[in-house]
């Protein structure tokens, strides 16, 4: 009965989006107002049956329905109650569902905050956004329905992935998905601006806090993703430029070029054509990236489900959304006016410089996903595109993102004197190559070029920034009002910007020193053995078996001393799944700022040694720290005074209109 | 005037143009076997693994039974029905009785009791067959999918990767020539 509740509530869902899709639009041309404002109500109703739709799903896999092939592949009655409830996105059926929930749910907090916007702006972009969600549904119902049952019914379900029965992939998917699918507001308003025919600095500023708040989701997505595989997949790596990977970088590049691009275009009227291209990117990759990882086209680690007939599917939908979208671009992009004017030296300039390198490495990573495909069409033999590629493209575009990125804080809008610019840099400069030539000396830096160019540009960004700051509150103190004031006034966002910049810093001290200095050694160890690693010494004191919920595990006994100190006992894991008998390793972990000490079981060997992998980690942590700097700064840009008080302004001209009435 | 208004409406219509070019090319890998990626273990020792054998779950076995001489690696499934055109030939390979080389199984995402009774019912090539259900070992190995046949020598290194059944022509004209190849090598 609940299945069949879930299923009838998509059908609802989808004949809601077939309205939404339509009737506002055609209102918003005829100026029918009633149609346009059939909008709300239609994305609150879709909503609202997505919801039951997904409640539906939740429940069959706590109530253990196994008469559901979806709730039969992915759970077991074993599985703890959490799990259960993250098995529902733990596959594709699931994941379709959880992006068209958010889809919905997006949609209604843009009808439920769009009091500012004009009426038939919101008609546009709530259609826009039903189309998607129709794709969706269809796509759903057509292809991957999660509520299909299954006859005979199986005793038990073939359980969730090991890999995937971890509280940090638990929330990795929904935060990546309501990254993706947040781009869809900006994406919408975006073709409603086009259709519109008005780029303007309003709507810039309406895409901002959408394009903002899906931002920061994604960041967070992508930062546990790399936290999980780190300590998950029991290689202490953190990142390998997987597709699904790629996927999921991709957007989030060009929604960080977005974000600043829409703070151009909103306090100088300048890029418009370039911002509403990126917006319609940004969503446009979230969207090629889901057909990379649903269609099988390539392969990963990730291994999903493949099936043609869905590759055909997402790739009709891609060409009508994309390319649909692209081609209104192409014809009402050309009418925008150029919008302000700007001189080489000024901070357009410098955000330019880096809204082009951004793209550029959006289209190296996309080149490189795409090359063994591309290899192939064009019969010139086949390649496969890895880690050193990958790596060189990242180290040749990111240094110079972060060079503009310290002249660009400091430079002044529309023109900005050489002499004044030069002064200010001054001191970030003569600290920056400070740092470069003492941390060249040999004995830190091992004659690896990278460690002083690497802490040198974390220097250069965090000096200016800093130069920045203090420029700001001499001058905020000489008006009255200090720091505090200052970050409880308008500028909240400005205080965003230098907390996200300052992530950036710690982002590339974590990935100089991590890539230069660590160390991995893997080696047999039998019970009272001794080992020592980047000047800690580890005593392996033997395994034991212990059983968890639903696997049994080899439990090894790692004691960790520093010198005489003990800094840690480490119990890595090597777990069988009951369901599924496979076997997972659980590594562990002695976290801390400066370093990670990381012990994993290899293989079990004879008289009870085993194989260890004993890693150094160095500032692994920053890197990780570094995004989540990055997400606070994105919180803090959307919870600035503008925003707050542009929701109450908003019901300001409504009590006008009543009291004149 | 209107010339170069045609240049600027050129210029926005790149993206579009991008675009259908990626289209084309996302199509094309639709109607191909993203399998056909070369296997980058070629020249690479085998990775270690522990799997319980097919007939007795009790008996383990790890990489050390793919050294100290030539083996064929065989992936298959019971499911899968290109693997069953592909026994009969390995059947005739395995009744040669070539020195020094063994074909192992490696049984892929499949159920015990049905390849047991795929074994019975068509015989068994293998001198050993490695149980391997959840793709776990077959991860390490890169396998895409059923069948797919490795070449190992006795060092345990993997010197050939067949993707797709080996019929008589694989077998002919590439896979015993390297056998007889890596037979000779000491």
């Amino acid at each position: 009965m609940i299945p069949e509740i879930g299923h009838f509530a998509l059908i609802l869902a989808l004949l809601l989006a077939l309205v939404q899709a339509s009737l506002p639009l055609v209102g918003s041309f005829i100026g029918n107002r009633l149609w346009m404002a059939s909008a709300r109500p239609l994305a609150y109703g879709q909503a609202l049956f997505l919801t039951i739709a997904f409640a539906a799903l939740v429940q069959v896999f706590l109530a253990d329905d196994f008469s559901v092939i979806y709730a039969a592949s992915n759970s077991n009655s074993l599985l703890p109650p959490v799990y259960k409830v993250s098995a529902v996105w733990g596959a594709h059926e699931g994941s379709l569902l959880l992006w068209a929930l958010f889809l919905g749910l997006w949609a209604a907090a843009v009808a439920a905050f769009s009091r500012a916007l004009p009426l038939a702006m919101v008609a546009r972009t709530l259609a826009v956004l039903g189309m998607v969600s129709i794709g969706f549904l269809l796509f759903m119902l057509l292809t991957s329905n999660p509520f299909e049952r299954l006859f005979p019914v199986p005793p038990d379900g073939r359980d969730l992935n090991p890999l995937l029965q971890d509280p940090g992939l638990a929330i990795h998917p929904p935060m990546l998905y309501m990254g993706y699918v947040g781009f869809s507001v900006a994406f919408a308003l975006a073709i409603a601006a086009l259709i519109g025919g008005k780029l303007d600095a309003a709507w810039a500023r309406w895409s901002r806090p959408w394009t903002t708040i899906a931002w920061t989701f994604l960041t967070i997505g992508i930062v546990l993703g790399s936290w999980w595989a780190y300590y998950e997949l029991g290689w202490g790596g953190w990142w390998f430029w997987d597709p699904v990977e790629n996927a999921s970088l991709m957007p989030w590049i060009v929604g960080t070029a977005l974000l600043h691009s829409l703070a151009v275009t909103e306090k100088r009227g300048a890029f418009k054509s370039w911002t509403v291209l990126l917006a319609l990117s940004a969503f446009s990759l979230s969207l090629l990236g889901t057909f990379l990882v649903r269609s099988g086209v390539l392969t990963s680690v990730h291994a999903f489900a493949t099936d043609p007939t869905r590759g055909v599917f997402i790739l009709a939908f891609l060409g009508v959304v994309i390319g649909g979208s692209l081609a209104l671009y192409a014809w009402r992009a050309p009418a925008v006016s150029g919008g302000g004017r700007f001189t080489l030296v000024s901070r357009e300039s410098f955000l330019l410089a880096n809204n082009l390198l951004l793209v550029l490495l959006t289209l190296l990573v996309l080149l490189g996903t795409l090359a063994p495909l591309i290899y192939e069409a064009m019969s010139w033999g086949k390649i496969s595109v890895g880690f050193p590629w990958f790596n060189k493209m990242f180290l040749g575009v990111t240094p110079f993102v972060a060079l503009a990125l310290g002249v660009g804080v400091l430079a002044r809008w529309k023109q900005d004197e050489p002499a004044r610019l030069a002064r200010q840099l001054a001191l970030a400069a003569a600290l920056s190559a400070a740092v470069l030539l003492v941390s060249f000396w040999p004995p830190f830096s091992h004659g690896a070029l990278w460690v002083p160019v690497g802490l040198a540009l974390a220097a250069w960004v965090l000096f200016s920034h800093l130069t920045s700051l203090y420029e700001r509150l001499r001058h905020k103190t000489r008006l009255g009002g200090g720091l505090l004031a200052d970050l409880t006034g308008h500028s909240r966002s400005y205080y965003g910007m230098l907390i996200a910049h300052l992530g950036v810093a710690v982002f590339i001290v974590g990935l100089t020193m991590l890539s230069n200095f660590q160390i991995e050694k893997d080696l047999r160890m039998a019970p009272g053995d001794r080992t020592e690693v980047a000047g800690y010494q580890f005593l392996f004191e033997g395994s034991g078996p212990v059983k968890g919920p639903n696997y049994d595990a080899q439990r090894g006994r790692v004691l960790v001393f520093d010198g005489d100190r003990q800094v840690a006992v480490l119990t890595p894991e090597k777990r069988t799944y009951l369901a599924s008998s496979q076997t997972m390793t659980e590594a562990a972990i002695d976290a801390g700022l400066l370093r990670d000490v990381y012990v994993s079981l290899g293989e079990p060997l004879a008289g009870g040694a085993w194989s260890l992998r004993i890693y150094y980690k160095p500032y692994v942590r920053w890197i990780w720290l570094g995004g989540l700097l990055m997400a606070i700064g994105g919180v803090l840009a959307v919870t600035d005074r503008r925003y707050r008080t542009a929701t109450q302004a908003a019901s300001v001209p409504s009590a006008g209109a009543v009291a004149k009435a | 005037m209107s010339q170069s208004r045609a240049k600027k409406t050129l210029k926005f219509l790149i993206p579009l143009g991008l675009f259908v070019v990626l289209v084309g090319f996302l199509g094309y890998g639709l109607t191909t076997d993203p399998r056909k990626v070369p296997s980058p273990l070629i020249g690479k020792s085998i990775p270690d693994f522990t799997l319980p054998t097919l007939a007795d779950p009790d008996r383990q076995v790890t990489q050390e039974a793919l050294k100290g001489t030539v083996s064929l690696v065989n992936v298959w499934a019971s499911w899968c029905p290109s693997c069953r055109a592909e026994h009969r030939m390995l059947m005739g390979i395995a009744q040669e009785g070539i020195d020094d080389l063994q074909i192992v199984g490696l049984n892929w995402k499949d159920e015990r009791p049905q390849a047991q009774d795929m074994l019975r019912l068509f015989g068994n090539p293998y001198v050993v067959n490695l149980f391997d259900p959840d793709n776990q070992v077959g991860l390490d190995f890169g396998v895409y999918g059923a069948p797919e046949t490795f070449v190992i020598d006795r060092h345990g290194i993997i010197r050939y990767k067949h993707i797709g059944p080996v019929d008589a022509e694989v077998w002919e004209q590439t896979l015993r020539p390297l056998v007889q190849q890596l037979k000779a090598q000491s």
